[in-house]
């Protein structure tokens, strides 16, 4: 909804009617929704939710999340991806055999992993790295973002990440809980491409954004390469896409 | 409120209105690495709040399955005040993080957070009487700008009355005033929304009806402190977006 910006700050009242509904950030009082979170109001139909400027990243089914393997336990792995508890990856969830004794061999303390959430249900979040493009990742560069800005960086059905990826040929995945996993030609690539999604969290609130973005990408040397805008992206960064875009 | 005519504190020493508040500045944000910060001044007592979390609770024997639980540091920094506080826990602070941790706790909305903890720490670097209410306010900020799920937001005040006289917002020369019935310091956190009480002290002596009336004034004070908290909120956002 691309109407006025209207921030609202916890206990403040959004909108009155019983036709509305509370989403995510608000509950209802009587008749009036009312903000839970500090943040942006949008109201699409007659959804009403706050998107939140700030706080930890709260796992959702089908989010790429990027996290450190923390523990190994009898039947799997636990991994830190920065959010107040850790996610589990089960013996199953992993794309070939493994023996209960040689779970070091296949994933050690200290690893980095892309892994997709499949449950929140239970007791903790369980993720899997059964699919293509998930799993250990080796090589480039990590960088932290807040996790709230993940939607700007990844853009409208990607535009951004793709734009990013194609003028300066760096791979880049982002995982929804705001690590950054680049892996480019070299690092002065990398530090490059680490620059403009500096640049894309410190404006992710102004107008025109991807023109901006454009022009930065143009001033550190690079040639902004359109062509294939048009063809959907097909590897990693085209799952973190799919899934739960604000806007 | 006039003051009684036969009370011995019949003008303010700083000159203000009985019911006039101290100048008021906040800033948000002033704790980068923290996940929200912010600072609340009022007149000579200045605070700063920091919240960290949600993030897992250690000890594990602590942790609540149920909800995650918030927990609430007050301290004075030692050059706070004119002679030197000794650092780190005493009798005072400890009491004052177990009430701000109280009023607090009735706002916040946890329950996404099981196992969790939210810190808040309480630091007071200038100190003129208000402390607790002070790092209430700012505290209540820090949350909101961690993205802490809350009900309502909560602004606090300390009410006072010198002798038979009173007083909104007292400062440490009025908490000295020992004229006559002598001083006495009553803080009260109003929350926002449905304007209840979530703290309320009482260091003096008072009757019932000037109970009752201090609360109507504070929860006219508590008015004017929220839409302070909520202007520098909002235009936090504003200043991103220009940028």
């Amino acid at each position: 909804m691309a109407e006025e910006r209207k921030i609202v700050i916890p206990g403040e009242t959004i909108v009155s009617g019983s036709n509305y509904l509370p989403s995510d950030g608000t509950y209802r009082d009587g008749d009036d929704v009312v903000a839970k979170i500090y943040g942006i109001v949008s109201v699409l139909e007659n959804q009403v939710k706050v998107i939140p400027l700030s706080g930890t990243y709260f796992a959702r089914r089908g989010n790429t999340i990027i996290g450190t393997i923390v523990d190994i336990t009898m039947n799997g792995w636990l991994i830190d991806f920065g959010g107040p508890n850790r996610a589990f990856l089960s013996l199953n969830e992993v794309p070939r055999y493994i023996n209960k004794n040689e779970l070091r061999d296949f994933l050690d303390y200290g690893d980095s992993i892309i892994a997709k959430v499949w449950d929140t249900k239970g007791r903790s979040i369980d993720v899997s790295i059964k699919m293509r493009g998930f799993g250990k990742v080796e090589g480039g560069m990590f960088m932290d973002v807040n996790p709230n800005k993940v939607p700007r960086i990844i853009g409208k059905e990607g535009s951004m990440v793709r734009l990013i990826r194609d003028s300066t040929g760096c791979n880049i995945t982002v995982g929804q809980n705001g690590r950054i996993w680049l892996k480019g030609s070299d690092i002065d690539n990398e530090i490059k491409v680490r620059k403009i999604i500096n640049y894309i969290v410190d404006n992710s609130v102004s107008v025109g954004l991807t023109e901006k973005t454009e022009e930065f990408i143009k001033n550190l040397g690079f040639t902004v390469n359109k062509t294939n805008l048009e063809q959907p992206v097909e590897e990693v960064t085209g799952e973190s896409i799919s899934s739960d875009e604000d806007n | 409120m006039v003051a009684e005519k036969d009370s011995l504190y019949k003008e303010r020493f700083d000159g203000r209105q009985f019911k006039e508040l101290r100048p008021i500045k906040t800033a948000v944000g002033i704790v980068p690495s923290a996940d929200g910060s912010a600072m609340f001044e009022t007149g000579g007592t200045r605070a700063i709040a920091v919240v960290r979390g949600p993030r897992t609770l250690h000890p594990q024997h602590m942790q609540d399955s149920q909800t995650g639980i918030l927990r609430v540091t007050y301290g004075m920094m030692p050059f706070s005040v004119w002679d030197r506080i000794r650092p780190g826990p005493n009798r005072r602070s400890e009491e004052l993080s177990k009430v701000c941790e109280w009023a607090l706790g009735s706002i916040v909305d946890l329950a996404a957070f099981p196992n969790s903890v939210v810190d808040v720490f309480i630091q007071i670097p200038q100190a003129d009487a208000g402390t607790r209410v002070a790092g209430l306010n700012a505290a209540a900020m820090a949350l909101a700008d961690a993205g802490v799920p809350m009900k309502e937001m909560i602004s606090a005040i300390a009410v006072g009355k010198c002798d038979k006289t009173l007083i909104v917002d007292m400062d440490k020369s009025e908490e000295d005033f020992h004229e006559g019935e002598g001083p006495t310091d009553i803080p009260v956190a109003v929350t926002s929304r449905n304007k209840n009480i979530a703290l309320l002290q009482l260091d003096g002596k008072i009757s019932v009806d000037e109970l009752s009336e201090v609360i109507g004034m504070a929860k006219v004070a508590c008015g004017e402190v929220l839409k302070v908290q909520m202007k520098t909120l909002k235009e936090r956002t504003g200043e991103l977006q220009d940028g």
